[in-house]
């Protein structure tokens, strides 16, 4: 089985289950190594189904306060994408059970070069990978590498996307499309946006592989309320901030929330 | 024609942004093909560009300069310095807060390292009556309190930015947070030939005004155009405006000057493209400061408009296929021609400026006797007296 159709698989099984599936993201190396890899045992024990892994990027221009201050965490040890592929890979030495997918800027990969790091991210296991600053005209290469490869190419669309634009995303995008709730940056949010519903239910109109909704999610009851008209369902910053009250300590606590966040992707 | 319809100048430029943006983008595009070739608009911009920012400038024959440098050159100094707030800045901030009100933006958005963008977009914001947030690195702002006042005693607000390397990358990506947020409502007024396009492209057509002032000055000088045009290189808006009208002159010689710092080797310094590599940062394809990994590191320079890690992506190209030439001076080599200058011609020139001047000051020897050069002194230098004070009692000290 491919990447991609790791990441689509794990998805369609917790929709099989009458429930949305839950994909939490984390940034490697916040607060280190170690405590990723406890951290993410826990989101698998704790229910999830995909994992976003975050790798820090020096100048991280969609993200929230949140994030920014784990990447700065994260960036103190100089970490490269050869480590990152290697702590993957020991992961699934491991027996790691949920396939995991990268999110990072384009620059590192872009520095890497496309067709090694998609090699070698296959040879390591990794799934597929979210680039935030790669839009849809400028993605034709690393697209072409992904699909070489089998690795899911999770492309984003957003509020401001208009209806015939997103339908080319969708297209091109593979293991799910990454709906953007908000028009803003990553954070936790109290209220999302009183259409988000009703553009999420278009957006599976017209797209041919699953769709994640993520950005300013943060509670059960927003979890809830969007279960039943997403497939998947991000949760970042509001685990991140656990991370940085809780530093090596948090696994626990953070397998508790995913718990909680679980249980309410059921969609009644 | 470049860039093309993607933005791409050869493999450089482009759209590297969140999707949140690309329709903005889109939409910018679409507005500034349409007024640029709108005559109302192009008559609003001369106007205000006249009338109240002071142009043309001068295209100044620096007689006692050249005489210093042995008196065998021809040196001109193009004025950018005399205009409104001091520098070319003003060209294009005028340009692009013109182009917000006609697409109905009311809110105004812009990132400034010294501050002299920030002040120069304030100033136009202010003109026109529209609202203006600024974005400055938290030690940018102590570094040049005196422009955070002049910001704000033009009514805008200048908001620090605490993360990364606080300065002005990370001013950038804050400014660019802020516009993916309010993207309905506000114009992010770029200050440089950087970002996404149509930005580069943009802010080019705004400076180059400076080019075309030069050509048709020099010709009436000179009877012919001039055989050297040196200017100094951040993100690079100054030497953009002034090359682009000159591109096409294959006996036009391009040269672009870069900050070395303290030296090319101590890992101080802001030369892009003399000893950068291609990446992607700020939505663009260019020539980055960055380390093995691709994580972006800091820049430095005394001058401090040349502070940045990236440089806009039509020098990448110029560089690329040779029609301009990269080099970089060091801060005392800056430092000496800011003496130089003051000393030789009563011109004290910004810091930046003073860079490109001291390029010439080092090649002078070398080059024939009646050879024409054309300096781009991009601004004044009154922003500075005080830290060159410092700088050089700290040094006697």
């Amino acid at each position: 089985m491919t990447g991609a159709e790791r990441v689509r698989q794990a998805i369609k099984e917790a929709n099989r289950k009458g429930r949305a599936a839950l994909i939490p993201y984390l940034c490697a190396w916040d607060p280190d190594l170690a405590t990723t890899r406890a951290l993410l045992w826990a989101l698998a024990e704790a229910g999830a189904s995909v994992v976003e892994l975050g790798f820090p990027f020096s100048d991280p221009l969609a993200d929230g306060p949140t994030i920014q201050a784990a990447t700065q965490r994260a960036l103190r040890h100089k970490p490269t994408l050869e480590e990152f592929l290697e702590f993957v890979a020991g992961l699934y030495a491991e027996g790691y059970p949920l396939p995991i997918v990268v999110m990072g800027y384009y620059n590192p990969f872009f520095r890497f070069g496309l067709e090694r790091f998609a090699r070698e991210a296959r040879e390591a296991g990794l799934c597929g990978a979210i680039i935030p600053d790669l839009p849809l005209e400028e993605a034709r290469p690393w697209l072409r590498e992904a699909r070489r490869r089998g690795l899911a190419s999770i492309m984003l669309a957003a509020p401001t996307t208009p209806a015939e634009r997103l339908e080319r995303i969708a297209q091109v995008s593979t293991g799910f499309l990454y709906y953007v709730s908000v028009t803003g940056i990553t954070g936790a949010r109290e209220r999302l946006p009183e259409d988000l519903v009703l553009r999420l239910d278009l957006c599976r109109e017209v797209s041919p592989v699953p769709v994640a909704v993520g950005f300013g999610i943060a509670r059960p009851e927003q979890v809830r309320m969007l279960a039943p008209h997403a497939e998947a369902i991000v949760v970042g910053s509001a685990l991140v901030k656990i991370v940085e009250a809780e530093g090596s300590r948090s696994p626990e606590k953070v397998k508790r929330f995913v718990k909680d966040l679980v249980s309410a992707t059921e969609r009644s | 024609m470049l860039p093309n319809k993607r933005g791409k100048f050869g493999p450089f430029g482009g759209r590297f942004v969140p999707e949140t943006l690309m329709p903005a983008l889109t939409e910018l595009e679409e507005a500034y093909r349409r007024l640029r070739r709108d005559p109302g608009f192009r008559r609003e911009l001369a106007w205000y560009l006249r009338e109240y920012a002071g142009r043309p400038t001068p295209l100044y024959p620096a007689r006692r300069l050249s005489e210093a440098l042995g008196g065998h050159l021809r040196i001109y100094l193009k004025r950018e310095d005399l205009l409104h707030t001091g520098a070319h800045k003003i060209n294009n901030t005028l340009g692009q807060v013109l182009l917000a009100r006609r697409m109905g933006k009311r809110r105004i958005i812009a990132e400034t390292g010294a501050g002299q963008h920030g002040v120069a977009t304030a100033t136009a914001a202010a003109l026109l009556g529209l609202e203006c947030v600024v974005y400055m690195g938290a030690k940018d702002t102590v570094r040049q309190a005196m422009n955070v006042f002049r910001m704000e005693l033009l009514g805008a607000r200048v908001v620090p930015v605490k993360s990364g390397t606080q300065t002005l990358k990370d001013a950038i990506n804050e400014a660019i947070r802020d516009w993916v947020t309010n993207v309905e409502t506000t114009f992010y007024v770029i200050g440089s030939v950087v970002g996404p396009h149509p930005y580069p492209m943009m802010v080019r057509d705004f400076q180059s005004v400076i080019g075309r002032e030069t050509r048709r000055q020099i010709l009436k000088l000179e009877g012919r155009l001039p055989d050297m045009v040196i200017a100094c290189v951040g993100g690079g808006s100054n030497a953009m405006g002034i090359f682009y009208p000159f591109v096409r002159d294959q006996v036009v010689k391009l040269v672009g000057v870069e900050a070395a710092g303290q030296g090319l080797e101590s890992d101080r310094h802001s030369a892009t493209l003399t000893v950068g590599e291609p990446g992607v940062l700020h939505g663009m394809l260019t020539y980055l400061l960055q380390d093995r990994v691709g994580q972006i590191k800091g820049a430095h320079s005394i001058a401090p408009g040349l502070d940045y890690p990236g440089v806009g992506p039509e020098h990448a190209f110029l560089r690329e296929c040779g029609r301009a030439e990269y080099v970089a001076v060091d801060d005392e080599e800056a430092l000496s021609a800011f003496r130089l200058l003051s000393e030789t011609e009563g011109i004290i020139p910004a810091l930046e400026s003073a860079h490109a001047v001291a390029y010439l000051v080092k090649i002078a020897d070398r080059l024939p006797r009646d050879t024409i050069v054309v300096v781009n002194l991009s601004g004044r230098g009154d922003k500075d007296v005080a830290a060159v004070r410092d700088y050089l009692s700290g040094k006697m000290a």
